[in-house]
């Protein structure tokens, strides 16, 4: 130690593992990236079917609800909360933008800025809950969810909206581009632009890096100067938009409006972000391995199914990987200077 | 006579029938590291708090070069040019040390890519924050854009008190910065101290390490049920005489 400095000596670490863990620390997207990679070149080998332009197509179909809600997700889950009603709201604004473009009679670009407020409000309302009531996030969406999922059905009447009924710009989500025999449906055009927005967002403005500073350390970013209220609902509030937008995707996916669809949103949606290297207690991940991780849930379902593997053997697989996705997160958070 | 940089004149903060600062008295003085020692429960972090904006007194003034200044909150304070480090510390671990030194008052890019797509202008941050920290001498941090939660308590402590340092224009309070460090990096981090005070910004230490406040401080203030009962100097008094009149055993001196 020197007389006139304070310096401080940077450790070295040496073992394999230690090593790995300060990699996957600072590069959170390899581990899910590796996982996606691996199940692609296994997946081909069993069935040469997998890795065809009509198959992967479909895969990025398959995903993209899924992606986009897991977007919102995302943002709520690195301040350390929960959405448990992320589904709820897509779905719910599906249905109210569909019967404002049929029923109501609204026009449908109004119907669908319509449809976009309602799921902005409902995270906002998730939003006031967690910061103003100061209720935990997974109790305000539980409850939300329940509230959402029976508003639903009190204002579809439990029907489903076909969407032959619907204004084209309703369903125009489902449409696609041709690449070759590679299909880009429009819905998944729109989910890639805000995975590239919101990744730019949350690395280069400082709302992303309080978003992150939030989730780390409430307390410390309060003492910092950061109005941690302000950045949670800010939070809630873009991921309703999120979820009403995912709801668009849903229609022109389904073809239809209906108010029976997307109970499992809810849970796949974390998973995907799980699975993405996303750290359940904040502060940790980003949207880059959420899209990784949606398109391991893609990858797995649809790989698993080519191979032969029966549907509820494909949920057991799942499950497992996100157990594992879950104990490396408390492995790499648990890495030391 | 100098005004003193930052002073409290009888302040009061009741919570319900507890009276934790009772008509308490603060000054400290341009270029000088001002301890301030006393038992628990003697009022300590209430006249911190209150001198940082975090709690607002009932009564009683304070004055920043001789100025009366009202802070409704920690963000007055700072605004005003104290800066204070928490014994919390108040960094974020999974940011890096560049994002830390600049949490809350970020810096965007100049023109359209600032104002239209709020971009942070990471290499001028990034530089400044180096840039701040070797001027504390703590150069062999080198990788600016380490993440914090890498970093040793003593680094972690060093990357805050830069950070109130850098931005600190009057003023800087340090809470108990060496209570969580080993010898060795509480060695660094006092000599840390030193630096801020040479290079013009005087700092108030709150601390139970009494060999630590001894070693650096230049007065020390002594708080004793609510009031500052006295100052002295490590010059004046010994370790021991301090400790007798911070808990009542020996009479304040004068």
């Amino acid at each position: 130690m020197g007389t006139t400095t304070a310096d401080f000596e940077v450790r070295r670490h040496d073992s394999i593992g230690l090593r790995l863990q300060h990699l996957l620390h600072g590069n959170p997207v390899l581990g899910p990236l590796a996982v996606l990679v691996l199940a692609i070149v296994a997946f081909s080998i069993v069935n040469g079917k997998f890795f065809s332009a009509a198959n992967l197509s479909l895969v990025l179909l398959q995903v993209t609800v899924i992606a986009m809600l897991a977007l919102g997700q995302t943002l709520i889950i690195l301040t350390a909360g929960i959405d448990l009603s992320a589904g709820a709201i897509a779905v719910f604004s599906s249905i109210l933008m569909a019967l404002f473009a049929t029923d109501a009679g609204v026009p449908a670009p109004l119907a669908l800025l319509l449809g976009f407020a309602c799921g902005t409000a409902m995270g906002a309302l998730n939003g006031i809950l967690v910061t103003r009531i100061k209720l935990p996030p997974f109790i305000v969406t539980l409850g939300t969810l329940t509230i959402f999922f029976s508003l639903n059905s009190v204002v579809s009447n439990s029907e489903t909206v076909r969407g032959a009924d619907m204004p084209g710009l309703m369903t125009w989500t489902g449409d696609a581009i041709p690449i070759g025999s590679f299909r880009l449906s429009y819905g998944s055009i729109i989910m890639l632009l805000l995975f590239g927005f919101f990744a730019y967002a949350l690395s280069s403005t400082a709302w992303g890096k309080h978003v992150y500073a939030t989730g780390d350390d409430i307390e410390a970013a309060r003492l910092a100067g950061i109005r941690t209220g302000r950045v949670l609902f800010s939070v809630y509030t873009t991921a309703g938009l999120l979820y009403a937008v995912a709801g668009w995707i849903l229609i022109g996916r389904l073809a239809s409006a209906s108010p029976n669809v997307g109970t499992e949103y809810n849970l796949d949606s974390i998973t995907a972000v799980v699975l993405g290297g996303t750290s359940l207690f904040g502060g940790r991940g980003g949207v880059v391995g959420t899209l990784v991780g949606a398109l391991i849930v893609g990858v797995f379902r649809n790989g698993l199914q080519l191979a032969g593997v029966e549907v509820v053997w494909q949920g057991f697989a799942i499950g497992l990987l996100v157990l594992v996705a879950v104990s490396i997160d408390q492995w790499i958070r648990k890495v030391k200077g | 006579m100098t005004t003193p940089v930052l002073e409290a004149k009888g302040l009061i903060k009741r919570y319900g029938r507890v009276v934790a600062i009772d008509g308490s008295d603060l000054d400290l003085m341009p270029g000088e590291i001002l301890a301030v020692i006393g038992d628990n429960g003697a009022g300590k972090s209430s006249l911190i708090k209150a001198l940082s904006g975090a709690v607002v007194p009932d009564s009683g003034e304070i004055f920043l070069d001789g100025d009366p200044v009202h802070f409704r909150n920690p963000m007055d304070a700072r605004a005003a040019g104290i800066e204070t480090v928490y014994q919390t510390l108040a960094v974020a671990p999974g940011l890096d040390i560049a994002d830390n030194l600049f949490l809350g008052r970020e810096q965007r890019m100049p023109g359209v890519l600032g104002s239209v797509f709020r971009m942070l202008d990471r290499k001028t941050m990034r530089s400044e924050a180096a840039r701040h920290m070797s001027e504390l001498g703590v150069g062999t941090l080198q990788n600016i854009g380490q993440a914090v939660e890498s970093l040793s308590g003593g680094q972690r402590q060093a990357v805050a008190v830069a950070r109130s340092a850098a931005f600190g224009s009057k003023v800087v309070i340090l809470d108990e910065p060496t209570a969580a460090l080993g010898v060795k990096e509480s060695n660094r981090v006092l000599q840390l101290i030193r630096d801020v005070r040479d290079r013009g910004l005087p700092v108030i230490l709150i601390s139970h390490n009494m060999p630590h406040v001894f070693e650096i401080a230049d007065r020390i203030h002594i708080q004793r049920l609510g009031r500052r009962i006295a100052v002295i100097t490590p010059q004046s008094h010994s370790m021991s005489d301090a400790v007798a009149i911070m808990t009542g055993a020996q009479p304040p001196p004068g």
